[in-house]
């Protein structure tokens, strides 16, 4: 019947491979913010030649389809004598990846904040680290923080496609059980319910973070 | 007005900067003694703002030297130029206050950051600035919340924390409402009389007139006239800077302060 197939088959198996989203999904998108934090600065206040290597880096990566990414990370390296498990070759593609798109966000964010902040900090005597630690990139967060959301909200749902290098995910799961027992429909309308509440779930916790980090007035002067 | 010292806190030699193709300032000197309130005045556009960003080297000089209590600051050794910094204050025409930060953390945070106060001490120092500009019960209100008198207050709070030996006050109350203009130049009064050190670009007639030491009067990018606000501003003196400032007060009439 209908439901033992749902209740001891597919729940179980998404459920595994659920987990195994939230292995990708978690350092893929806190390492990749921090990536692109740190990418989005130095091409906005770096030295020249960091600059240009963020900007190349940047060009490439949102350049390129992540599954060619993840092929060469995957396929291509052994080539070069560097074996990657599944796990960390989608981990690493992921972060490269989403932390390109990361760093374009801080960037329009960084560039929105008024010249005359800097100014300050500097009349104060901070180092130009300094200010960018404690004033200008805090606010260029504030301002970035829906930018950055919305590409979290994406990765959650292009971690999909770690099943393509092996690395059996929620999708990955799914798809094995869809052709094991032809039954499609079921089985890939539960993965798209799956996907809707972590999405959902993230939205909220976003929303919740922006108000958290909520500052009267800032932003809208 | 106060006594100066004889020794130069802040000595400002030849001064020049181009930029985008136009000589802003050419070959601009002057000195500060302790105590002393001297005061830019010219029309906009003369380089009054540029000197001002230069001293503290925010717009590098293309020519010229700065020194403060005889040291040549260069501006390519940076530890130098931060101390430099931290002891020359800034105010900025439009306030510039750490939009996401409170009243007492936009004066709190260099305590802290730049000169290592523990969180404690730096947070007392900036309640008693901020009761020093009379905005002790703001402390907790964001950029926003706060008008612009206010805004220019916390500011000059800011800037009073770091123990500065000179201040540079780039047109402080022009972009304030007329009615909050007085606020901010009784706390700048206040300063002259406890003898802070300062140059100040400003249009405000009667406050140079009680206040000023000297009147620095600029245009096309050189001080073309200087002298005691006596000699330039008595009627029949017939000085450039005297016929500026009819102009002025025909335009204005200024809050009594």
């Amino acid at each position: 019947m209908e439901w033992d197939f749902i209740v001891k088959e597919l729940i179980p198996a998404l459920n595994r491979g659920v987990a195994n989203t939230f292995l990708l999904i978690i350092p893929s998108a806190s390492i990749g913010l921090c990536v692109g934090v740190l990418v989005g600065t130095v091409r906005t206040f770096g030295h020249p030649l960091l600059k240009r290597i963020g900007d190349g880096y940047a060009a490439l990566f949102r350049g390129t389809p992540l599954v060619i990414q993840l092929f060469v990370l995957y396929f291509g390296l052994p080539n070069l004598g560097i074996y990657l498990e599944p796990y960390v070759a989608a981990v690493v593609g992921f972060i490269l990846c989403t932390g390109a798109y990361q760093s374009e966000y801080v960037r329009g964010a960084l560039l929105s904040i008024r010249r005359g902040q800097m100014l300050a900090t500097q009349a104060l005597g901070f180092s130009t680290f300094q200010s960018l630690v404690w004033i200008i990139v805090p606010q260029a967060l504030r301002r970035a923080l829906p930018g950055c959301g919305n590409e979290i909200i994406y990765l959650i749902k292009y971690s999909s496609l770690a099943y393509i290098i092996t690395f059996i995910e929620l999708t990955g799961e799914g798809k094995i059980l869809a052709t094991r027992h032809f039954r499609f429909t079921e089985v890939f309308l539960s993965i798209g319910i799956y996907y809707l509440i972590m999405v959902t779930a993230a939205d909220f916790g976003l929303k919740k973070l922006e108000k958290k980090l909520y500052i009267p007035g800032f932003g809208r002067g | 007005m106060t006594n100066p010292e004889p020794r130069p806190v802040l000595q400002v030699r030849n001064i020049s900067k181009k930029l985008g193709g136009k000589q802003i300032l050419q070959g601009v000197s002057f000195e500060l003694r302790k105590r002393e309130l001297k005061v830019l005045i010219g029309p906009s556009g003369g380089g009054k703002s540029t000197l001002l960003q230069c001293i503290n080297f925010l717009i590098p000089p293309d020519e010229g030297e700065i020194f403060l209590k005889g040291q040549e600051i260069h501006i390519h050794r940076k530890r130098d130029l931060y101390a430099y910094r931290q002891k020359v204050g800034m105010i900025f025409q439009d306030f510039n206050l750490f939009d996401h930060l409170n009243a007492l953390d936009n004066v709190s945070i260099a305590l802290r950051k730049v000169k290592k106060m523990t969180k404690t001490a730096a947070r007392d120092r900036a309640v008693v600035e901020l009761e020093r500009v009379g905005i002790g019960d703001k402390a907790e209100l964001y950029p926003s919340q706060l008008s612009g008198g206010q805004k220019q207050r916390v500011s000059i709070a800011r800037a009073l924390a770091m123990d500065p030996e000179v201040m540079l006050l780039d047109e402080p109350t022009s972009a304030l409402d007329p009615e909050l203009i007085g606020e901010v130049l009784t706390v700048i009064r206040n300063l002259a009389q406890d003898g802070m050190t300062m140059i100040m670009a400003t249009h405000q007639i009667g406050f140079i007139r009680a206040l000023a030491d000297e009147i620095l009067f600029m245009q096309e990018g050189k001080i073309i006239e200087q002298g005691t606000p006596f000699d330039l501003l008595m009627p029949g003196k017939n000085s450039r800077t005297q016929a500026f400032c009819s102009k002025l007060q025909e335009l204005s009439e200024e809050p009594d302060i």
